[in-house]
């Protein structure tokens, strides 16, 4: 099953202009539960062409919500970004199987 | 002591909702104070220091804040003004300011805190060793510096309070972080120094902190202890998810946020409804550091021309990226043999639009699209010659065939002329911070009359 048919939202931002956060809102703490224990931080890092080490990561059960932030794969705005606003990478991580 | 800060959302130029603002004007506010700025659409607003939204909705949005402010009798402070917070996009608020205090018949006394870098000024902190990189940040020299469009300094509170303290009626701000012109005068005022940074970062987005977010407009009262936030929409209500949830908010970190002069840590934070609409917050912790502010450069990285193609044909949209692969090779022979160039005096690149055009490599999924669209980006080191190369390039662009044995064919160009001339791309190079000894001395104020 796909991530995002499990969780409310995924939501990817600039975080200023070296920086994406990916904040997966899980709705449920049993969606929490389930996407903080599967999901791979390496499989993110993967996705996104990120090295591990890398990735931040917070699980926060408070809010449901598990965040990823990535150093931009290029930089916002430079001649290579294609997505001035890094709100397509939440697609990947929407559609990856869990 | 209590001090209440009126945001009235979370940009100038995006609007609020007025009934709203009147509410939140009869709460007594101390203070209004509203974003002018971010980095989120990009370079350009700092490499051309101008602003990104239109003037005309920004004097509309700044007449209302105007009107209420004369209603609270209240200092209205607006930060990183005209998007980018350059010294070009203050003054061009305080044009705005001044025909709308004529226009109101309203005289007034303005703040004008600018935080424009010459430099020279960060080329002597570089050489003190006073500049330091965050992760991850490009290399910079004195001749990169040098060659920066602009350059802008990040104030904190300290900044705005000095501004504040001018007695102004008025302040505009050049770059200023989004939070420092809400935890400005709480700050001043004695109130928790990590509550009101905590406050701030809540309510900087407006009404985004609440279950409406485009209603705009959030009181945040400020004391000793704490905070409380509540939404002055009647549709709008705050809940400790939706208040918590904010510190996700374009943070890289959602527990430590980085100001001048330290670090907010929420990590102690409670969050506490008091009703169906407030929120009441305590125990978030002001960590002091070394006195420093953030940098943002932005440097003009050569001009670009576009030509933009649409495949319609299946044959084409099959083939699309081979097809583009060819061409670019057969576009590259050309432009060497016309015009003498090669990479990387100029760069062509053709984006799949309909294949991958949002995220390039890192697209995993295949589709069979009925169309693609295939935008040619050329840069290079002058608009002419950008503009050069897309004309060269526009007759293959529109009839290149995928092999030799086929008739010519022709996509859709949606326009005439089919290149557009784009103007100077910018790119952001710099994520840095400079220490100061004093908070004041990379910035400056004047105050004057208008109306």
């Amino acid at each position: 099953m796909r991530l995002g048919d499990k969780v409310l939202k995924v939501r990817s931002k600039n975080a200023g202009p070296f920086w994406i956060t990916i904040d997966i809102f899980c709705g449920t703490p049993e969606a929490f539960a389930e996407v903080s224990e599967k999901l791979e931080t390496q499989r993110v890092a993967d996705l996104t062409g990120t090295p591990l080490q890398l990735v931040k990561r917070f699980d926060i059960e408070d809010l449901r919500v598990v965040k990823l932030s990535i150093p931009r794969p290029v930089v916002q705005g430079s001649r290579d970004d294609r997505d001035m606003h890094g709100a397509a990478l939440a697609v990947l991580i929407e559609e990856m199987e869990l | 002591m209590t001090t209440r800060v009126l945001v009235p959302s979370g940009v100038l130029g995006l609007g609020f909702d007025r009934a709203a603002l009147s509410r939140g004007v009869a709460m007594k506010p101390d203070i209004i104070a509203i974003d002018g700025g971010s980095t989120d659409s990009g370079p350009w607003s700092l490499g051309a220091g101008q602003s990104k939204y239109s003037r005309a909705a920004t004097k509309a949005e700044w007449r209302h804040l105007m009107q209420a402010r004369a209603e609270a009798g209240v200092p209205l402070v607006i930060g990183t003004s005209g998007t980018c917070g350059a010294d070009a996009t203050v003054d061009w608020m305080y044009a705005i300011t001044a025909e709308l205090a004529a226009e109101l018949g309203q005289k007034l006394t303005v703040a004008r805190l600018y935080s424009q870098q010459p430099a020279r000024r960060v080329v002597q902190a570089l050489e003190e060793g006073r500049v330091t990189p965050l992760t991850p940040a490009p290399g910079i020299d004195a001749d990169g510096l040098r060659a920066m469009a602009n350059i802008v300094a990040l104030g904190g509170v300290e900044q705005v309070q000095a501004a504040i303290a001018t007695g102004a009626d008025i302040i505009l701000c050049g770059r200023v972080t989004d939070t420092a012109t809400i935890a400005a005068l709480p700050i001043a005022r004695g109130e928790t120094v990590g509550g009101a940074w905590h406050g701030a970062k809540i309510a900087e987005c407006g009404a985004l902190c609440s279950t409406n977010p485009t209603s705009g407009v959030i009181l945040v009262e400020f004391d000793e202890t704490g905070f409380t936030v509540e939404a002055m929409a009647q549709t709008a209500l705050c809940t400790p998810h939706s208040v918590s949830a904010h510190m996700l908010y374009e943070n890289s970190d959602p527990f430590q946020l980085y100001e001048p002069g330290g670090y907010l840590d929420v990590r102690g934070a409670t969050y506490t409804a008091l009703d169906a609409r407030r929120v009441r917050v305590e125990g978030s912790e002001w960590v002091p550091g070394p006195y420093t502010v953030k940098l943002e450069g932005a440097r003009a990285a050569g001009y670009q021309t576009t030509i933009l193609a649409v495949l319609r044909q299946q044959h084409y949209v099959t083939h699309a990226q081979e097809w583009a692969d060819k061409l670019h090779a057969f576009l590259t022979a050309q432009i060497t043999e016309r015009m003498g160039l090669t990479p990387p005096d100029y760069t062509l690149e053709f984006r799949m639009i309909g294949v991958n055009g949002a995220l390039g490599a890192l697209e995993n999924r295949q589709g069979q699209p009925a169309e693609v669209g295939v935008l040619g980006i050329v840069t290079a080191a002058t608009q002419e010659i950008a503009a050069e190369i897309g004309k060269l390039i526009n007759p293959w662009v529109l009839h290149y065939p995928l092999t030799e044995d086929e008739e010519l064919p022709t996509f859709a160009f949606p326009y005439s002329p089919a290149t557009t001339d784009r103007g100077p791309l910018y790119e952001f190079a710099l994520n840095h911070v400079m220490a100061l000894e004093d908070p004041m001395s990379a910035f400056r104020l004047t105050v004057s009359e208008v109306g």
